[in-house]
């Protein structure tokens, strides 16, 4: 798979709306570097450390944040919708262990279809499509810590 | 147990003081940190940073069930709450007491024993520590007597708030009825809780506090006292250590007010008791106890060589305090300078924005805490403290020489700064001879409004 001028603009506008400001993508032995603004390069000063605890780290020699749920899986076709994780919490699959999915890759939901369920200290929340269409990809696993706005699935929009 | 795994669940320069700490004891980090926070230094400083919620704190920061589940989802051992926020709501050590979660700090019960201002009195009382003539009053004429008692002026304290929130001075006693229903009606919307009491003003005070250790068994020790006298409506600009013109034996007395105070609470962590030092009757009064690390903490590590972040985590480990009291010493004096996104000119008026170009300064003696580097985005959904600058001297003339240089290698660019005001302040004869009251700043900051109303129509 390689980026096509359509992936770079569909990716330029997951960066615009997101809070990043810049995204280094590899894949395939392609690297974009993508920079919101037109500012000058963000250069990283290091903070001076404290005296007392000296650290060779300088923030310059690390790597750019790390944005694994946004943008580490592109979707694997043009015109997907993201259903992000609306809170922090535990992502469940299924109403209750051992009981089937509520979705499964191909299943035809509506806006209000349940999706799957975020616990945050036992209290649970129900997350719904927020799109009519087809489950394309499943990306969390059940069971897993989910960050908010973390990518749940994203679907294929009924036209 | 061995706390290896830490959640900071906290923001800006504070949550990268943490990291640091953290990363010099081998223990990893996960950083709370809101949509807003997740291209910030400590985001990308910290081992791992998870995304808690929108950059509004009610969304994110503020949210203890939020926090307390990516702690456990994360599987970290403990939770650093920082300042502000949630580090003084006893819900959240509350919960994490149930959750077998590490807070790093006091217990919940602790936590609410200081956070009620009136009961946090009476402990000061039964601990044998000063406080100011006064107390609580439910009625007007309750008020009145007591207010005659005491003398005027007073001041009128809400039982909820604290930080200097929730205040009211009553000059005349006449005043006193009507004032007081004013506050509790303003208390009650404020805090949810319309109790107020009543407490001497002190006309010329000085803000001194005491940094204390203990083991949550009745152990304390302190780390002596800092000066913090130098303030705008309660908001601190510079911090110091010792506190200039108290005499030795008068600084023992506070030091020992706030060992006395936290030892009957048997309290857990690191926290600061607060004094308010009456300059007319040289004495000092109990104000409030911050169950909490300290913005200006920094001072005290310079002077003591002592990493309190790092007691605080050997206190959760169940390593109980390392240092005896006699192996606390305390060498030369230190000086903070908050440096905050705000614009004196305008009513500090805060200045959100990206920071084009900031340079902080460095050299021996020179400490910088910041999370802000060139490009820096600071939003407008938080406080505006952009670093703190902190000098260690083995003298008072020496450290203030040291500041002022370090300030002119200071350069914030993008974003208005308080960097000038604190030049000035460095170059006034007043702060110069040191030991100004609380009053000091805001007769400056008139003075100051003054010449340059002068300038510029002059």
């Amino acid at each position: 798979m390689t980026l096509t001028a359509k992936d770079v603009a569909e990716i330029l506008r997951l960066l615009d709306s997101s809070s990043f400001d810049t995204l280094s993508l590899e894949m395939n032995g392609v690297k974009l570097n993508l920079q919101r603004g037109s500012a000058a390069p963000v250069r990283q000063s290091a903070a001076p450390a404290p005296e007392s605890q000296p650290t060779n780290e300088s923030p310059a020699q690390r790597q750019p944040l790390d944005v694994t749920f946004r943008s580490a899986k592109p979707p694997s076709e043009a015109g997907l919708k993201d259903i992000s994780s609306p809170l922090l919490g535990i992502f469940y699959r299924a109403p209750k262990p051992g009981e089937p999915p509520f979705v499964e890759v191909g299943t035809k939901v509506e806006p209000d279809t349940v999706i799957g369920i975020i616990e945050v200290m036992k209290l649970m929340n129900s997350v719904r499509a927020g799109v009519a269409g087809q489950i394309a990809e499943i990306l969390a696993d059940n069971g897993a810590l989910v960050e908010y706005g973390e990518i749940l699935m994203r679907v294929r929009p009924s036209a | 147990m061995a706390i290896r795994r830490i959640l900071i669940a906290n923001r800006g320069e504070i949550a990268l003081r943490i990291i640091r700490t953290c990363k010099a004891f081998g223990i990893e980090t996960i950083l709370a940190a809101s949509e807003a926070d997740l291209g910030s230094l400590p985001a990308r400083l910290a081992d791992r940073a998870v995304c808690i919620g929108p950059a509004r704190p009610a969304d994110s920061y503020l949210k203890v069930e939020t926090i307390v589940q990516a702690a456990l989802g994360v599987k970290a051992d403990a939770i650093h709450p920082g300042y502000g926020f949630l580090s003084e709501r006893p819900a959240l050590a509350r919960v994490c007491e149930q959750e077998g979660v590490i807070f790093l700090g006091p217990t919940a019960a602790q936590i609410e024993a200081v956070g009620d201002k009136l009961r946090a009195r009476a402990e000061a009382e039964a601990a044998g520590v000063p406080t100011a003539p006064g107390g609580a009053v439910e009625t007007a004429s309750e008020a009145m007597v007591l207010g005659r008692e005491i003398g005027p002026p007073l001041l009128i304290k809400a039982v909820g708030g604290g930080g200097g929130r929730g205040m009211k001075r009553v000059d005349r006693l006449e005043d006193l009825p009507s004032a007081m229903e004013l506050a509790a009606a303003e208390a009650g919307a404020a805090f949810g809780d319309t109790r107020v009491y009543l407490e001497r003003f002190v006309a010329h005070g000085r803000h001194v506090e005491v940094q204390i250790l203990g083991d949550g068994t009745g152990r304390v020790i302190h780390l002596g006292e800092r000066d913090c006298s130098v303030q705008r409506r309660y908001q601190k600009l510079i911090e110091e250590t010792p506190a200039p013109e108290l005499s030795a034996e008068f600084r023992r007395r506070v030091h020992h007010a706030a060992v006395q105070f936290t030892e009957r609470l048997s309290y857990r962590s690191a926290g600061t008791v607060e004094f308010l030092v009456d300059m007319d009757r040289d004495t000092f009064y109990f104000l409030e106890m911050n169950a909490r690390i300290q913005v200006e903490h920094p001072v005290t590590e310079a002077v003591t060589g002592i990493d309190i972040v790092a007691e605080q985590i050997a206190i959760a480990n169940g390593d109980g305090l390392r240092l005896q009291q006699r192996d606390v010493r305390r060498e030369g004096c230190a000086i903070e300078c908050r440096i905050n996104a705000e614009d004196p000119a305008r009513g500090f008026h805060p200045s959100p924005g990206t920071v084009r170009k900031a340079e902080w300064p460095a050299g021996k003696g020179v400490r910088v805490d910041t999370h802000i580097s060139s490009g820096a985005r600071i939003p407008p959904f938080y406080d505006s403290l952009m670093g703190k600058i902190i000098v260690h001297a083995s003298d008072r003339a020496s450290a203030l020489d040291k500041m002022r240089r370090a300030l002119a290698a200071t350069h914030i660019e993008g974003v208005a700064s308080n960097i000038a005001l604190h030049k000035e302040l460095l170059a006034d004869p007043e702060f110069q001879r040191g030991g100004v009251d609380t009053s000091y700043l805001p007769r400056f900051l008139e003075k100051r409004g003054a010449r340059q109303e002068v300038r510029t129509h002059g």
